[in-house]
């Protein structure tokens, strides 16, 4: 039988406030257990919550770029359980009228199709504090610096129909809030997490099969590993004539298999409510006209105008508009004079190439947008190859000198174009190649090749290959 | 609609209330005369009336994005029945 896969999203986006979300305390990853909990984030008996402000314009500013309605009147819930770093007993969370509604992302698959991933709601909620389970005997220790830290929860209909698919819209999610500054994107730290839904049913059936939901899941490659193994074993329960049992389960990284954690029958029941100590949230109009004028361009537009505007291709328009940081890369070279596809190639070839070896993102680059620019500038005119173009990149990279004309003065790179020097250096290449001599004149252009290859060597590099190539081709008589 | 004596139980477990079987038919007659009142409400025309999930006619108040709290550890954990190395102390939970 012939099965489709069924999956639905919930992330869950730590918002980059300074503050918590109901009160002053610090957002600050990995200070000292508990340094970072006031009254409020203990639920000591009167203590009461105010919103923060800055969680509430994020919100508006991810339901603005994902084209979502916007509900200027929004209800704050209480989620009621029980579990010792979740002090108050409840989560104040949202439930029936979330502050945004609808919209959707558009993911590009590897064979470049894209799909439309529709989204049914973003919350706004606070985090639970981390309970620590192997530091003390007989006891558990808890900590509350992380209770009231800012989330986005952010859901999908069960539009997704492939792994392939959900990866595709959990990079393209997580790219979009970076891009927004809404979230600093840090998955091994917990600031982007996902549950993934799955289900399968047979192609062509209605009706959802009953899920399973994958808990936090905080990389991408665990969540391809999660939903691949879930996939094949619902599949093989259902091919044994088992029913799938509802149930939230956990994925296992060292033995890459999900186990149930609990089932529908012991499922929570959360009893929401609206939170009486916290008025309906309203978000004027005037506020919202704010974060309307202050939205930075998207990536989707700022590719459109990539490809527009510099003449990329819509490939390259694509990789250098995917994330905010390659993006302002990109445009300060240009801006400091690069040409703007040779910018491109240089982003996408040599400085990819080295960031990927080094481990490096394109912030912790040691060669700097303006250096880079600086190099492509020399080539542009002369002065050097672009050979030597990559020996000044790897020099800049090590450090070695502060821009391109330093390292091109200091190591002697000057590109000759002086064709004096150039012929001398030919003639003596040419009176040591009587055998490549007598291949090209028999008419095999590859022995060309190697003489200029010679000659540049004879240089350092230094000499102008296409001046080489007319002085040789004018010597041989050709 | 009323509640049976395994509603009563179920809820009481959920807010992790000890409400012995003595006193369970005592607190079902109670809940059960809430939901008679709901009926009653349920009962009203309220077509046109937007639904309210507050009593008092307000907004919410919104606060600056600004750290203003200091670390006050050592005063708050002097509160709690246990604490060590800065961490709350709890019975072992595993889930």
């Amino acid at each position: 039988m012939e099965w489709e896969v069924v999956i639905g999203l919930e992330t869950h986006v730590q918002l980059t406030t300074q503050s918590k979300i109901f009160s002053g305390s610090s957002t600050a990853f990995g200070a000292e257990p508990n340094t970072q909990a006031s009254i409020v984030d203990l639920a000591l008996p009167g203590a009461l919550p105010v919103m923060n402000r800055g969680a509430v314009e994020r919100a508006v500013k991810f339901g603005l770029a994902i084209g979502a309605t916007i509900n200027q009147r929004s209800i704050m819930a209480r989620k009621n359980y029980f579990y010792p770093d979740l002090p108050k007993g409840y989560q104040i969370s949202q439930f029936e009228t979330p502050i945004v509604q609808g919209g959707g992302v558009t993911i590009t698959l590897d064979d470049g199709t894209t799909k439309f991933i529709e989204l049914t709601r973003a919350h706004l909620e606070e985090d639970a504090g981390k309970s620590v389970h192997d530091l003390f005997d007989g006891a558990s220790g808890v900590d509350l610096n992380r209770a009231g830290t800012p989330l986005l929860e952010i859901v999908t209909e069960p539009v997704m129909r492939s792994a392939k698919e959900a990866i595709a819209y959990a990079k393209a999610l997580h790219n979009l809030v970076r891009y927004l500054d809404i979230c600093d994107g840090n998955m091994q730290e917990g600031s982007f997490r996902c549950d993934v839904n799955v289900s399968v049913r047979p192609v062509g059936q209605k009706e959802f099969g009953t899920r399973r939901e994958i808990k936090n899941l905080n990389s991408f490659k665990f969540m391809q590993q999660a939903i691949d193994y879930e996939v094949r074993w619902q599949i093989e329960q259902i091919e044994d004539g088992k029913k799938i049992v509802q149930a939230t389960v956990l994925f296992n990284p060292d033995t890459g298999e999900t186990r149930a954690m609990r089932t529908k029958e012991d499922a929570m029941d959360y009893r929401y409510f609206p939170d009486p100590d916290l008025p309906p949230l309203v978000v004027s109009d005037a506020d919202l006209a704010h974060i309307k004028a202050a939205m930075p361009e998207l990536p989707e537009a700022k590719c459109a105008r990539f490809a527009s505007h510099y003449g990329l291709s819509p490939y390259d328009a694509r990789l250098l508009s995917q994330d905010g940081a390659t993006a302002t890369f990109f445009e300060t070279a240009v801006k400091t004079g690069a040409d703007p596809k040779l910018a491109a190639n240089w982003m996408l070839g040599d400085l990819s190439a080295a960031l990927n070896r080094d481990e490096k993102s394109i912030e912790q680059s040691p060669v700097s947008a303006v250096q880079l620019a600086g190099v492509i500038a020399r080539i542009s005119d002369g002065t050097i190859s672009h050979k030597i173009g990559k020996t000044v990149f790897d020099a800049l990279w090590k450090g070695d000198g502060a821009d391109a004309d330093a390292v091109i003065d200091s190591k002697g790179l000057r590109q000759i174009s002086d064709s004096g020097a150039i012929e001398k250096i030919v003639d003596e290449v040419l009176a040591k190649s009587a055998a490549q001599i007598a291949d090209y004149k028999a008419g095999k252009e590859k022995a060309l090749m190697s003489i200029v290859g010679q000659v540049m060597k004879a240089s350092q590099g230094k000499a102008n290959p296409a001046q080489v190539n007319d002085i040789i081709k004018r010597k041989l008589g050709a | 609609m009323s509640l049976s004596t395994q509603d009563i139980e179920r809820i009481a477990h959920l807010a992790r209330l000890a409400v012995t079987p003595a006193e369970v038919a005592a607190v079902q007659g109670k809940l059960n005369g809430v939901f008679k009142l709901i009926d009653e409400m349920q009962a009203v025309n309220t077509e046109g009336v937007t639904p309210m999930s507050h009593g008092l006619d307000m907004v919410m108040r919104l606060r600056g994005d600004t750290v203003t709290e200091t670390n006050h550890r050592d005063k708050y954990q002097r509160n709690a029945p246990a604490a060590a190395d800065g961490y709350y102390l709890v019975p072992k939970v595993i889930e």
